[in-house]
């Protein structure tokens, strides 16, 4: 048998844990509206072959429900991410390019931003543009940049004192030569990388916001709304609402922060060569 | 014709005891000049006012009377101790050396710069032939001075010959002024027409 080094086994690993997203994806998303019809004869049937996660109280099947839900939620989760780490390498490349002064100016506000919980801002913010899918989306786009924006601040700063920048410097390139050609390509990876990883907080977010109800509206499927439901007939038995739906997003959160992990390992060149 | 530095101080900030106190010096075209010191002197910190990576705190460096310019290609290269440093680890060689010009055959082969070298990274290949690009690209930007901050001194003696080699056969050819800067007496006696001591 041929056996694969660690590399390959991680490429791979990580190949199957993407297919397997976009699959979830596509399935949660070409699932028609009326598959999931309410029908009052189906009401509140516990977990069996015919309905996987059971029926919620308008006898809805849940685990169509939930695919759809995570369709959503990953729509969302893509979106503020992407956004929050374009705006995070924007802001990271201006506070280590730009003078003392932007810098200071770029710190101030992510220390303002980050020392409000999170999940207080995107209620606030979501809220103040009339909830729903804009709201919630702008919510966690501007709440998410922070972390990575630093984090590039320092990529830029330690890279710009780097002896092939000043070479190329003295070679007569301007510093948007520079920026593009020597800087931004070392961003790639921390780019990448912190968008996946950005994008189980965004989906746990969008979840947690739309369950306390300053979210996406009662009647679209999303997880968060799933579980803010159940919560009314915990204490009548009906357990399957809540566990199997909280199961599936606590899944796909740690798929994603693995395939994240995974990532990094392949983009790292000190194991590029493994 | 002549880059010279002129009554130059320097230290890196102001609680810093100053690194150069009004050093001058001067170099001729066409002239080898070896700037021999032990560590902590100041050589280095001198070789990096003299490419203008530096810029002194008192005193000025000339270029032909003036100033060194500021934008544009500097008629001053300065080549480092460790190449692997001084070039990209994301770049293949080949476009390291397109970065200060088109690419001249007959440099490469002067250069001992084999072709299939310039399709790879820098982390494939060694120091010694890390060096050569590092040489080859200062000269291709049609630098008039270089200056050599310990270039051979991480290598073996039989690349430290190649290197030297090459780099004198240049400098003869273009009437380039050279500044070896070095610990090696010996290597500076060799190459150098006048010897400065820091």
């Amino acid at each position: 048998m041929k056996t694969w080094n660690r590399r390959t086994k991680v490429l791979l690993l990580t190949a199957v844990m993407a297919a397997l997203l976009i699959a979830l994806y596509a399935l949660g998303a070409l699932i028609p509206d009326d598959a999931v019809a309410s029908s009052i004869q189906n009401a509140k049937q516990p977990p069996s072959w015919e309905h996987p996660f059971g029926t919620d109280a308008l006898g809805r099947d849940l685990f169509l429900r939930t695919l759809k839900g995570m369709a959503v939620s990953m729509t969302i989760g893509l979106a503020a991410s992407a956004i929050s780490a374009v705006v995070a390498v924007l802001v990271g490349v201006c506070a280590a390019t730009g003078s003392r002064r932007v810098d200071a100016c770029v710190g101030w506000v992510i220390d303002q931003v980050m020392s409000v919980p999170h999940t207080v801002l995107v209620i606030l913010i979501s809220f103040a543009l009339g909830r729903g899918l804009r709201g919630l989306l702008v919510g966690i786009a501007a709440t998410h940049w922070c972390s990575l924006a630093r984090l590039i601040r320092g990529e830029v700063m330690q890279l710009r004192s780097q002896q092939y920048v000043a070479v190329s410097r003295k070679l007569g390139r301007s510093s948007g030569w520079i920026l593009v050609h020597h800087l931004l390509p070392h961003l790639v990876p921390q780019f990448f990388v912190g968008l996946i990883l950005m994008f189980p907080h965004a989906i746990l977010h969008e979840a947690s916001v739309s369950f306390l109800g300053f979210g996406l509206p009662p009647e679209q499927p999303a997880i968060g709304i799933i579980l803010s439901e159940s919560m009314r007939y915990l204490s009548a038995g009906m357990w399957w609402p809540a566990v199997l739906p909280g199961l599936a997003l606590v899944l796909i959160v740690l798929l994603v922060d693995k395939l994240g992990d995974h990532l990094r390992m392949i983009l790292d060149p000190y194991s590029a060569q493994e | 014709m002549a880059l010279e530095a002129q009554d130059v101080y320097f230290r890196y900030n102001k609680k810093q005891p100053w690194v150069l106190e009004g050093r001058s010096l001067k170099l001729e075209r066409g002239e080898r000049l070896a700037l021999f010191a032990p560590s902590g002197r100041g050589k280095s910190t001198l070789a990096m006012l003299l490419a203008g990576y530096l810029a002194p705190t008192q005193g000025q460096i000339l270029l032909d009377g003036e100033p060194l310019p500021s934008k544009g290609v500097c008629p001053v290269q300065l080549i480092y101790q460790h190449p692997e440093k001084a070039i990209n680890p994301r770049w293949r060689l080949g476009r390291v050396l397109e970065e200060s010009g088109s690419l001249q055959e007959d440099m490469l082969e002067a250069f001992g710069i084999e072709r299939p070298w310039l399709q790879r990274f820098p982390r494939e290949l060694s120091g010694g032939e890390l060096q050569r690009f590092c040489v080859a690209r200062a000269l291709l930007s049609g630098a008039q001075y270089l200056i050599c901050d310990e270039i051979s001194t991480m290598l073996d003696v039989i690349t430290q010959a190649q290197i030297w080699n090459v780099v004198l056969a240049e400098a003869e050819k273009r009437k380039l002024g050279l500044l070896a800067v070095t610990h090696n007496r010996h290597l500076a006696q060799r190459i150098c027409t006048r010897m400065v001591e820091l």
